[in-house]
């Protein structure tokens, strides 16, 4: 029974990470670059959530407008920090990448302080079915991100734009030579990873109620990990990474002799699982010519 | 001929070969002329002990962006968990000076014992992470590095309290406050000797042979491994005795200094004093070092928040007006370096300049396009049947 309530929780902890994870890998397959400020939109959208939960009383309400403030602030970071970066070297875009997240998390500081504070979002009861007791956050974690991964599936799969995005990231130039608009499949690319990062900061929310400007940088850098597990640049990796991820993690918190190296654990899967597969679970293997 | 009229201008060719050898050392004379006039005017007492912690700052800055220089801007390898390896040094020296400290006495032997136990340990753990680097490439392996910091981290803060302080910090011996400063930067000066020797020899160009392009090393016989595995090892190494350095310098020693954001501070030396330039990082470190400590020490209270603030615009707007290729011939215009070189060369006499449009006319093989397109390739019997006097059709 407890196994059984372990593992829902790892999985819809793993559909938080996933979630992120969704939004490293995109950015990741289509800009070419490692986003390390997308942590940080987490963390503004679950402050985003807070004063608009308190403006308007309503967590539906707060929820939609971070999702809008998000995907704002990642375009216009996009716009303002990356887009002039483009075409030069990957490490200067991954150091103002850093830039960025350092200036949202002191603006962060400066706008509310740097005490934690108490965010409520609501209470959704605890289901239980057959002797299994899951706690409400759980669920709702789980049908959010299950919803989640089947829309973006289908986006990508079925739509143009989708299609043009999978192009972009085989190849930009030759998607650029078929009539593809480079510059503004990027931008779509950042709207949906804010959007997702926004939801995936209003599920941390509800599962633990404090926010403080680190709010995104642990589950950021988890998340990355996932990616990187699941194969960066892969959709479907991204996925499967965040939920074994999450499982993982579910199950090293509920052994206590082991629960202060849950990091240390999943860190160490990361490593020996490249050491197996060098590109993650999912990732393309390049050739590399001559 | 040309040479000859040139060694006449500039005072003969001995000097021009005596002027680049001057250029090889003069970041050792810069550092060892800063060390003199810090050490006398410490050793006469009259510097202030907020001074001396700054320069130890530096120091331990220095030899970080240094050996992290050698990963990332000559092997080519993006690491970001260089503060892992510090980690590591700086718990394993720092312990082994709590321990000898007790037998040996508190001095300048229990340092050197402190300092090589925390570099040898660090480059055991370079070469541990150095292999997954032969197989993976590029951001696979950065997360690596990024995954074995967090992990050194992990396992430290977890420790127990007898072995390594756990949560509450490791207690580590000081040092007489008043030469630890000069100790560091005599082993800035070691850490230059080694790296940049090794740099400048045959080993050095097969490390960026590699980074340029493996393949092509590996071609021509280089031993890519071997490298790879030597300079994740020396570059740990550097590291390790950074972190001995560093927690002599900090008498409590607690693990969450070492994460993600350490690693960082130290890519961004190197980054922003440029890929591949020695130089380059030991005065970005310098710089960064200095502004960090002095912000700190200014921005107290409320304003303390602002320094992440700063710190944060200044590096973006700095890569950005480095490397955005919209601003490149603005750059290429203004850049004190080419400033100073086109009055240079201003001077140079019109006659001595090289014509080079000249000289490539009066190469003999220079290959004559025009009358290569015209030639027809077609086999004999088919340029039979073109008509007299009919142009030379291509087919493609």
């Amino acid at each position: 029974m407890e196994l059984i309530t372990t593992l829902i929780n790892g999985l819809s902890l793993g559909g938080i990470y996933a979630m992120i994870a969704l939004g490293y890998t995109m950015v990741y397959g289509i800009a070419k670059m490692l986003n390390f400020a997308h942590g940080d939109i987490i963390m503004v959208g679950g402050y985003t959530i807070l004063v608009f939960l308190n403006l308007t009383g309503s967590p539906i309400l707060a929820t939609c407008f971070a999702i809008a403030f998000c995907v704002m602030l990642g375009v216009l970071v996009e716009k303002l920090a990356y887009k002039p970066l483009r075409g030069s070297s990957p490490l200067a875009v991954l150091i103002t990448a850093i830039g960025v997240s350092y200036l949202l998390q002191s603006l962060a500081q400066i706008l509310f302080g740097s005490a934690s504070k108490m965010v409520n979002v609501g209470y959704l009861d605890s289901l239980s079915f057959g002797g299994i007791t899951v706690q409400g956050y759980t669920v709702f974690t789980l049908a959010c991100s299950i919803v989640v991964m089947i829309c973006l599936t289908l986006f990508i799969k079925c739509t143009r734009l989708g299609k043009a995005m999978l192009a972009v990231s085989e190849d930009r130039g030759a998607a650029q030579l078929m009539g593809v608009n480079v510059n503004r499949i990027i931008t779509i690319t950042f709207v949906i990873g804010s959007a997702l990062a926004a939801l995936a900061g209003l599920c941390t929310l509800m599962k633990a109620p404090t926010i403080s400007s680190t709010f995104g940088s642990m589950p950021g850098i988890k998340a990355f990990t996932a990616a990187v597990i699941g194969g960066i640049g892969s959709i479907p990796g991204a996925m499967l990474g965040g939920i074994l991820l999450g499982v993982v993690e579910s199950i090293c918190n509920r052994v206590s002799s082991i629960a202060p190296y849950t990091d240390a654990i999943e860190f160490g899967i990361l490593i020996v699982i490249l050491l197996i597969r060098p590109t993650g679970f999912l990732g393309k293997k390049r050739r590399e010519k001559v | 001929m040309k040479e000859e009229r040139i060694s006449q201008k500039t005072g003969g060719f001995l000097r021009a070969a005596k002027k680049v050898r001057w250029k090889h050392y003069v970041n050792y004379i810069v550092i060892a002329v800063l060390l003199i006039v810090f050490s006398t005017s410490s050793l006469t007492g009259g510097m202030r002990s907020s001074s001396q912690y700054l320069l130890e700052k530096i120091a331990i800055s220095m030899i970080l962006a240094v050996s992290l220089s050698m990963l990332v801007g000559f092997l080519g390898e993006l690491s970001l968990g260089h503060a892992g390896f510090m980690c590591v040094g700086a718990y394993l020296g720092g312990k082994t000076a709590a321990i000898l400290s007790a037998s040996l006495g508190n001095g300048f032997l229990t340092f050197l014992i402190a300092l090589l136990a925390g570099g040898i340990s660090a480059a055991i753990c370079g070469i541990i992470v150095g292999l997954p680097a032969l197989r993976l490439k590029g951001d696979y392996l950065a997360i690596v590095t990024l995954a074995f910091g967090e992990i050194a981290k992990s396992i430290f803060m977890n420790s127990s309290n007898e072995t390594f302080g756990g949560a509450l910090g490791l207690e580590t011996p000081r040092y007489d406050r008043k030469s630890l400063f000069i100790l560091a930067f005599l082993l800035v000066l070691l850490t230059l000797a080694v790296i940049q020797n090794m740099i400048r020899s045959r080993h050095g160009r097969a490390i960026t042979a590699i980074r340029d392009s493996e393949i092509a090393a590996r071609a021509t016989g280089i031993n890519v491994t071997r490298y790879k595995l030597i300079v994740f090892a020396m570059s740990a190494f550097f590291a390790g005795i950074a972190g001995v350095l560093y927690s002599y310098s900090n008498q409590t020693l607690q693990s969450s200094k070492f994460g993600f954001n350490y690693s960082i501070e130290i890519l961004v030396m190197v980054v922003l004093g440029g890929m591949g330039s020695i130089n380059g990082s030991l005065i970005a470190a310098t710089l960064i070092t200095y502004l960090n400590v002095k912000l700190a020490t200014i921005l107290t209270g409320n304003l303390a928040i602002l320094q992440n603030l700063i710190y944060a615009t200044v590096l973006i707007l700095i890569v950005i007006f480095s490397n955005a290729p919209a601003l490149s011939g603005f750059r290429e215009k203004y850049a004190p370096m080419n400033l100073w070189r086109r009055k240079r060369t201003a001077k140079v006499d019109p006659a001595l300049r090289r014509d080079d449009a000249k000289s490539w006319s009066r190469i003999p093989t220079k290959i004559k396009m025009d009358e290569l397109l015209s030639i027809d390739t077609r086999p004999e019997e088919h340029r039979a049947v073109r008509l007299e006097g009919d142009k030379p059709e291509r087919r493609d």
